[in-house]
């Protein structure tokens, strides 16, 4: 695991992204956001902890 | 032809051809099924009376003048409202997309539908932007189960399933991007296809996640689910990843059984974190296909999560206007998750993007040696409307979140599936996932017919009064 995982402040992340996106974050959604970004932060350490060589591209577009 | 409870888009057919019923009667009888239900289901958003009327007219004075009727000829369906419908504006199930002008042409499935002789009556319920999994709409009102009106229908194409649970049509199309055919498959007791990604056009539809969104059918019985498919498929210049390959209809090796063909059961992350009866769901159907193989799909937990990782991402990035400048205008439930899906780091959505390419590969290894792999389509039978949690395997969840759980890890590579209901008794239905390899869909559904033909997959209608 990352030691930046651990240090994550999902309340701090949020307003500094909100202004990056230009997204007006009203104060009573911060919680509900930051849930789902608990929930999507520990989706990303599940994929990341999977190792993947150099090789393997990414599939933007998935053809079947 | 009265309004008949069992019917069927084979029914209809051979009615109409045998000169037995005409199509404004089978129109007709849709029409009075839903203005006599529909209050209680909300199923449909959108009821187009006279337009279906002028159509079944023109088509019984074509039969009439010596016209040969088409494969669906006298058929009602309905779609789900992401699907364009001409002189509609395309809601998607939100409120702010009410404010677009009406779609000037019906979507390309529509087109194909009708060009067979279906007859379109309505559009249907949804999940707000098809981010959903319950069937539940702040703004048109929740789809109801029609085997349990207290019941979720699932979503996010709610309304899809529970019209045909209600017997209000025998065919209808929803949008799959997670599992949205394949949860209110499983939840409403009917048959659904998700495509191959690919197979079928998404012209003139509402888009949500552009790398995961299929469109497909869904019906009471398998071979009305093949008359739907056979008559959409075909390339499509209008939609970018529609696949340039001809259509490979199913319909004529719908009977051909399952002798020869390799069957075996999902492991691992579908065989836990679900109720017992889900994983009963599946052995019953096992046990009617005598399929004893059991197989691995590697890392199936973490191609949810990859899933789920881009399913915010790129469904946040469709909205990213919209979350600025109207941002209350969504359903809190949706607004909140694609805020925070705005704010993933790329690196975490490139990383979902390169393990999708590496599961893919691991998982096409393993159709080599099986044809067709069974699977939950849910873990659990529909919750109550407006529940938020649920206990699966001892463990108190988020139902919106975990619903798709077995669903997702299919999807994200873009697999056929098609969703054959299983009732283990009198209580609500359960789904079971018939997966095959990309462009097989006529192999899962030989497998399907095999389970309704044996009794193991049936699709009643509500018994609503």
């Amino acid at each position: 695991m990352l030691e930046t995982r651990t240090a994550f402040d999902p309340v701090t992340y949020a307003e500094a992204a909100a202004a990056l996106l230009g997204l007006n974050l009203d104060p009573m959604w911060i919680a509900p956001v930051t849930a789902n970004l608990r929930v999507l932060a520990a989706a990303a350490e599940l994929v990341e902890d999977f190792p993947l060589g150099d090789e393997a591209d990414a599939a933007p577009r998935f053809e079947a | 032809m009265t309004a008949n409870d069992s019917r069927t888009a084979v029914t209809i057919t051979a009615a109409i051809a045998s000169g037995q019923a005409t199509a404004r009667q089978s129109v007709m009888g849709s029409l009075e099924r839903i203005g006599r239900l529909d209050g209680r289901v909300g199923a449909f958003t959108d009821v187009l009376a006279a337009r279906a009327l002028a159509r079944a007219d023109a088509q019984d004075a074509a039969l009439r003048g010596g016209a040969v009727p088409g494969p669906l000829a006298g058929v009602p369906f309905a779609v789900k409202n992401l699907i364009d419908i001409a002189g509609l504006p395309t809601r998607a199930g939100s409120k702010i997309n009410r404010e677009r002008p009406p779609a000037e042409r019906d979507g390309a499935l529509v087109r194909r539908l009708e060009a067979a002789g279906a007859i379109l009556v309505g559009g249907l319920n949804m999940g707000e932007y098809a981010y959903d999994f319950t069937g539940e709409n702040v703004h048109d009102g929740d789809a109801h189960n029609p085997h349990a009106l207290d019941h979720m229908t699932g979503g996010s194409s709610g309304g899809s399933g529970a019209a045909l649970a209600a017997g209000m049509v025998p065919l209808t199309l929803g949008s799959d991007t997670n599992g949205s055919i394949r949860v209110p498959a499983a939840f409403c007791g009917c048959f659904g296809l998700k495509p191959t990604y690919g197979r079928l056009t998404r012209a003139g539809s509402f888009p949500f996640v552009g790398s995961l969104d299929h469109l497909g059918p869904m019906a009471r019985s398998v071979t009305d689910l093949a008359l739907a498919y056979d008559a959409m498929q075909g390339p499509d210049p209008d939609d970018p990843v529609a696949a340039p390959r001809p259509a490979e209809p199913v319909l004529s090796a719908l009977e051909s059984g399952i002798d020869g063909l390799r069957i075996a059961v999902a492991g691992g992350h579908f065989a836990r974190g679900g109720d017992p009866e889900a994983f009963a769901a599946v052995a019953r159907a096992a046990a009617a296909l005598e399929a004893e193989r059991r197989v691995e799909l590697p890392e199936a937990h973490r191609a949810r999560a990859a899933a789920y990782l881009i399913t915010a991402a790129e469904g946040a990035t469709l909205h990213l206007d919209r979350l600025r400048t109207r941002p209350q205008d969504f359903d809190p439930a949706v607004r909140d998750r694609l805020i925070a899906g705005a704010m993933i780091p790329a690196a975490h959505v490139e990383r979902a993007q390169r393990f999708r390419r590496w599961y893919r590969a691991r998982v096409l290894e393993v159709f080599e040696t099986v044809d067709v792999i069974l699977a939950p389509a849910t873990p659990c039978r529909a919750p109550k409307g407006g529940q938020t949690h649920f206990v699966l395997d001892g463990v108190t969840l988020p139902v919106r979140a975990n619903i798709g759980v077995f669903t997702q890890p299919i999807s994200f590579i873009g697999l056929p599936v098609l969703a054959a209901p299983i009732r283990l008794d009198a209580g609500l239905p359960l789904g079971v996932q018939v997966i095959a390899a990309p462009w097989r869909e006529d192999l899962a559904f030989r497998v399907a017919r095999h389970l309704e033909r044996t009794g193991v997959s049936t699709a009643p209608i509500a018994e609503l009064s």
